[in-house]
């Protein structure tokens, strides 16, 4: 079955599947398309340092162990710091989910296809890298179960999705505010 | 007690409660003496810009992170410095060897050496050189101020504190 679903779609099943877990979201469209569909105090918005999203929830998973973390990423983004699936899977944090949106371009500045439209597999450098599972969703209907399905551990999730933005608002709040919004809400 | 060991203790009694680091030849027996006590949390990351997001990770859930690398990675950085730690102000501390300055013998080092102040004071952040003993006291200051004020700092190790 081909690809049926775009950022959107996954980004609205993600968050159909969250609880409590602290969401740390990439940069441009993803974000946009996340705080319009549920903006939560426990979301964080990467607004700039494109490629560092994983390696903040990173930061995050080590310094908050009693919290899980997920984290949305790009393809376009991840390529950008693949090293730091290395770092992330040789410290094994045990409750780190880095999901990766994979769209095959840079989704933020026009659609300009990455090498994962060509080539390149992400699953397989995640393999690579020491991850404790890996899982590829094709399909809309398979989100909300396999994010279910996780149990504790360092876990790579690939969601295959077509290109393509929704029309969403920018994101309305200051950055300085959204800080201190996310560190109160999880200091609760 | 030997440099390090000072440096080493200067760090754990400012509050720094996680280390990212890379190696440098000038950070070697520091960088030994973090692992072999084993007190301080301490990771090793595979490129600066990495650290820096992992640092700002730590930050938001409550840690003091510090960078411990060499000079030449405040240029892998610059970025993520700007639109990332000044534009949400999360405090991290650097904590630099520097290269590429007095009693350098490669060549390559240089061109990053002589950028290095200038660069920091072009990003904003606030520097503390440390090239004697009695300046390691500074590394204090610099957490404290890092903390107290959201912004982040420069501790910069040269090489003459070795003597």
């Amino acid at each position: 079955m081909g690809i049926n679903m775009k950022r959107f779609d996954a980004i609205r099943k993600i968050v159909d599947s969250v609880k409590d877990e602290i969401i740390v979201c990439n940069i441009g469209a993803p974000s946009r398309e996340l705080f319009n569909i549920r903006d939560r105090e426990e979301n964080f918005y990467m607004l700039g340092s494109m490629g560092l999203v994983s390696s903040i929830a990173f930061g995050m998973a080590i310094s908050k162990p009693s919290r899980k973390i997920w984290c949305i990423d790009g393809d376009g983004s991840l390529l950008m710091n693949l090293g730091t699936l290395s770092t992330i899977a040789n410290n094994q944090p045990n409750n780190l989910t880095l999901i990766v949106i994979d769209n095959g371009s840079y989704g933020s500045t026009g659609d300009q296809k990455t090498y994962t439209s060509k080539r390149t597999k992400l699953e397989t450098i995640a393999k690579g890298a020491g991850f404790d599972s890996i899982t590829v969703i094709k399909n809309e209907e398979d989100i909300i179960p396999a994010l279910k399905d996780l149990g504790e551990g360092c876990h790579f999730v690939k969601i295959e999705v077509l290109p393509g933005n929704a029309q969403v608002e920018n994101i309305s709040l200051d950055p300085e505010d959204l800080k201190h919004r996310f560190m109160t809400s999880i200091s609760k | 007690m030997s440099v390090d060991l000072k440096l080493y203790k200067a760090i754990k009694n400012s509050g720094i409660d996680l280390i990212l680091h890379l190696p440098c030849i000038m950070l070697k027996n520091l960088l030994e003496l973090i692992e072999e006590k084993n007190e301080i949390p301490h990771i090793p990351i595979t490129r600066e810009e990495e650290g820096v997001g992992i640092a700002a990770g730590a930050y938001l859930c409550g840690k003091i992170p510090a960078l411990l690398i060499q000079n030449s990675g405040i240029g892998n950085s610059v970025n993520a410095i700007k639109s990332l730690l000044h534009l949400f102000k999360i405090p991290i501390v650097f904590i630099m060897s520097h290269r590429g300055a007095e009693g350098e013998k490669i060549a390559a080092q240089i061109p990053m050496g002589k950028l290095t102040l200038p660069l920091l004071d072009l990003l904003g952040i606030e520097k503390f050189v440390i090239d004697t003993e009695e300046k390691i006291s500074n590394i204090e200051t610099a957490v404290e101020l890092s903390t107290s004020a959201d912004v982040s700092t420069c501790i910069l190790l040269k090489r003459t504190l070795w003597g």
